[in-house]
């Protein structure tokens, strides 16, 4: 079997507070293929953008050191040092928008210039070249080339959104990793991000992590999906059977919570709330919250085999092989 | 008794709240004095609301909704037109009239946490209102506790010490509603209310608002950008499009008969979660919604409208039509 573009193994992230170790990510497993498109979901707190900022290695000072394996087509990048992360992976193999980047652009520089920027810190090319490649990437992205010699503020939110997307573009790495990169924005622009980002995958053959909490607009690039709840992902399934079969109990659950558009059934909410990652409980931690729970969700259920790619984290689902 | 409440006796049977061509704008000055013109945030909205029913205004960021919410609760003063709330007109009030009727009106506010003082705690932050209405202690503390009971947050004596950061975003947003609803509010108006909240949490959160609507028998105006969220819990919706009301119908004929233009795009961008999604693009209107300094002439959805009539949409200002009954829909192709 050919080796996947980026398998996490174990990875585990401690933040160190006030109150205590806050275990932000606690053991996480996953492998995208080339081309793939994986939807990391989750509510907030679940630790789905400290998962993003550990492997893009951009954590806030109180973040531990994240332990666990990262392997980028079987290359451990984990064991890298800085600087070798910086200058051979970082932006280069692996670009992350994070979420409301768009705010974040310099305000006084013309957005040409910052898209063009990492080629020339990156890879050295001399100005003229970088700008004609982000010109390219502009287009790529839906914004007209006249737009390279303007500020941030004379843009709207959605023309930055996208500019923001270009400079992870204009590198071409092989793997961008989106963090709520549509959510401040409005119904159509969202729609036609999404459009753009469909395009560049099917054009470009580039892997995306997308992370967000948006149930209905992650389908709209999923080909598989990571549901994570309180610091694990609870469920790695393809999005046909994410969406259309979930088969752990808070997969399901949330599922019925999205309101539908096309469709009579009133959403029902999740009583409860997520437990505390200052000490979550040792067995299952949806047990609490979950409707069909038993003696056996005392203990961590592990993740179960079921099928070729799917893992689910429930004991219902013990039939399967464990894996861990 | 006040005086807004018995004019609303007298006029029973009425609409509760009735809009007529109001205009908010706000004038933009450059250092303070170079005139630059006005955005004309609201421009020309008229309609009728009717006691008990539960409506939303939908429309995408700086399409006006908020400033029309923000008039109506009397915190922008309108332009233009008129607000007649119970039959008596909002331009003719005093001061203790305004007061009286910022007692009828209820507001829940979109961010839960920035929307409550941080110092308070709940008891306070809900005995306050109370206060200014000159409302005895024993009878706070009563209403106190009713309002925590009918917002699920109960036993009362758990949450009454707490100060919001202590509480779940949830738990924030309970507590605002439960400050719009301690003065018995007429009118209850919800801006964006779940669109902080995670999505396990909104359906309860709305669920609540609906249910304390129906059994209040109040009027409550909800605003919104996401129109999945308002199939289930409004009556009528009333789509927003660069300050004005484009069109109107019941939920459920608005969503399965779509008339403007501007619907249906905003109906064909909307996804269900399906995973055939991936597979195709969406059907999206180029450009982005116009300036309210400038609004294009004509319709103002004519410069991104696959329908564009050249020589008819760029210079009429369309009118309301009705192409079903009931319905309503400001856009030429109907003529």
């Amino acid at each position: 079997m050919a080796v996947p573009l980026l398998s996490v193994e174990n990875l585990r992230l401690n933040y160190h507070t006030r109150q205590g170790l806050v275990q932000a990510v606690a053991g996480v497993d996953f492998e995208i293929r080339h081309r793939e498109a994986l939807v990391v979901l989750g509510e907030s707190g679940c630790g789905k953008s400290s998962l993003a900022k550990a492997l893009m290695r951009t954590l806030p000072r109180n973040a531990g050191e994240p332990q666990g394996r990262v392997l980028l087509e079987g290359e451990d990048i984990m064991a890298l040092d800085e600087e070798r992360f910086r200058r051979e992976v970082r932006w280069l193999r692996m670009a992350l928008v994070m979420q409301a980047s768009m705010n974040a652009l310099n305000p006084v520089v013309k957005v040409g210039e910052q898209v063009a920027e990492p080629l020339r810190v990156l890879r050295g090319w001399s100005g003229g070249r970088a700008r004609e490649r982000a010109a390219e990437v502009f287009d790529l992205v839906g914004v007209s080339t006249d737009f390279l010699n303007r500020y941030p503020f004379e843009l709207s939110g959605g023309m930055r959104q996208r500019v923001v997307l270009a400079m992870a573009l204009v590198t071409d790495p092989q793997l961008i990793i989106l963090d709520e990169p549509t959510s401040a924005l409005d119904v159509l622009t969202q729609a036609s991000i999404m459009n753009v980002l469909k395009r560049i995958k099917r054009e470009q053959g580039t892997s995306f992590i997308l992370i967000t909490h948006d149930v209905a607009t992650s389908s709209e690039l999923a080909d598989r999906v990571a549901l994570m709840y309180a610091g694990q992902i609870v469920e790695t399934s393809s999005a046909a059977e994410f969406f259309r079969e979930p088969a752990h109990p808070y997969a399901q659950m949330l599922m019925d919570s999205v309101p539908r558009l096309r469709q009579d059934t009133r959403p029902t909410h999740i009583p409860g709330q997520p437990p505390s990652l200052l000490d979550p409980p040792s067995g299952c931690r949806f047990a609490d919250r979950c409707p069909s729970r038993f003696d056996r969700c005392e203990r961590d259920p592990g993740a179960f085999r079921k099928g070729d790619r799917r893992r689910v984290r429930c004991w219902l689902h013990a039939g399967g092989s464990q894996l861990s | 008794m006040s005086q807004a409440a018995s004019t609303a006796t007298a006029a029973a049977g009425q609409s509760l709240v009735e809009v007529r061509d109001l205009r908010t704008w706000f004038e933009l000055r450059q250092w303070g004095f170079m005139r630059l013109g006005s955005v004309k945030a609201v421009d020309g909205v008229s309609f009728a609301l009717q006691r008990g029913e539960s409506v939303a205004f939908v429309g995408e960021s700086g399409c006006g909704k908020s400033s029309l919410a923000r008039t109506l609760l009397g915190l922008h003063q309108p332009t233009e037109g008129d607000v007649v709330f119970e039959g008596q007109s909002m331009a003719r009030l005093g001061r203790r009239a305004m007061r009286d009727y910022r007692a009828r009106v209820g507001y829940v506010q979109q961010d839960p946490f920035g929307a409550l003082p941080p110092f308070l705690d709940v008891r306070r932050i809900l005995a306050e209102p109370l206060k200014v209405h000159g409302i005895g202690r024993s009878e706070r503390e009563r209403r106190i506790r009713a309002v925590l009971e009918e917002v699920r947050l109960s036993p009362a004596d758990d949450y009454l010490r707490k100060f919001p950061h202590m509480l779940s975003g949830g738990q924030q947003q309970r507590v605002v509603i439960a400050r719009a609803l301690i003065l018995e509010p007429s009118l209850l108006i919800a801006d964006e209310p779940v669109s902080m909240l995670d999505a396990s949490v909104r359906v309860e959160i709305l669920n609540l608002l609906r249910g304390i609507q129906q059994r209040r028998e109040l009027t409550l105006a909800f605003i919104t950008h996401d129109l999945s969220t308002v199939r289930h819990f409004a009556d009528r919706i009333f789509v927003m499009y660069a300050g004005r009301i484009v069109e109107t119908a019941a939920v459920q004929e608005l969503l399965d008969h779509p008339q403007h233009p501007y619907t249906q795009a905003l109906l064909a961008a909307l996804a269900d979660p399906d995973p055939d999604n991936a597979l195709d693009l969406r059907e999206v209107p180029g450009g982005e919604a116009p300036s309210l300094l400038n609004p294009p002439p004509g319709c103002r959805f004519h410069p991104r409208c696959p329908k564009h009539m050249p020589g008819v949409c760029d210079i009429e200002d369309p009118p309301d039509f009705e192409p079903r009954p009931g319905h309503l829909s400001a856009c030429l192709l109907h003529r």
